[in-house]
């Protein structure tokens, strides 16, 4: 299932929802509210989605990923709102009865949703500047 | 024809716009004729290229037919994780 949630993610609860005792192996991944990025500080993230469009194509690519590997089960979850430094803005668990398939599909998983779930970051810099990510014009196209 | 649609907008198009959602009558055919009509009236910065459009909650091609009482979204180029 793929979530968006206003709310503090709790990456211990969401591995335990995944428990199955047909898998050795549980590959999660979290992403972190970093402090800096393309050489600029970092004060605060703010995170925003279209969220019945980005559910949807979540779970499309849960579906993908349950396809081309061998996994057991899968989940993921994106914040929404204003984050601070550290806090998890997005979580990816899979399940399977061996490490390569759960370390592929995880990964699999992170990088098409960073490249299709309509979710947008806009970044708040040190400076007290801001600026949506991706969205400059003079940003080469996608 | 005229037609009426509902337009949400998100990120830096809500921004740029000043609002979440809209409704609007507007004679145009398709997502793209309809983002240059509303980036000419509200300057957005985002060439049309750049921009997805959904239909009533679902991907559309670009070229797509609008129609009475559609609720169009555009989507700005993602930046999730």
């Amino acid at each position: 299932m793929f979530r968006i949630s206003a709310e503090p993610l709790d990456p211990v609860a969401l591995e335990a929802g995944l428990k199955d005792l047909r898998a050795g192996a549980c590959v999660t991944f979290t992403g972190w509210v970093r402090d800096s990025n393309d050489g600029r500080n970092i004060f605060s993230l703010e995170y925003e989605a279209f969220a019945p469009l980005a559910e949807k194509e979540g779970g499309s690519i849960l579906d993908e990923a349950r396809a081309k590997f061998a996994v057991i089960g899968a989940a993921a979850v994106h914040r929404t709102g204003h984050l601070q430094l550290g806090e998890s803005a997005v979580w990816v668990g899979v399940t399977a009865a061996h490490r390569a398939a759960a370390f592929e599909a995880c990964r699999y998983i992170i990088d098409e949703v960073k490249a299709r779930v309509p979710v947008w970051k806009k970044e708040h810099y040190a400076d007290g500047e801001t600026a949506w990510i991706n969205c400059a014009t003079q940003s080469p196209v996608a | 024809m005229t037609k009426t649609l509902a337009v949400q907008y998100f990120a830096i198009l809500r921004e740029q716009r000043g609002l979440s959602s809209e409704n609007l009558v507007t004679v145009t055919a398709t997502p793209t004729a309809l983002y240059e009509e509303l980036r000419t009236r509200h300057a957005f910065t985002l060439p049309a290229n750049r921009v997805r459009a959904a239909i009533n909650g679902e991907f559309a091609p670009s070229d797509a037919e609008l129609r009475d009482g559609d609720t169009v979204v555009f989507i700005p180029p993602v930046a999730g994780g």
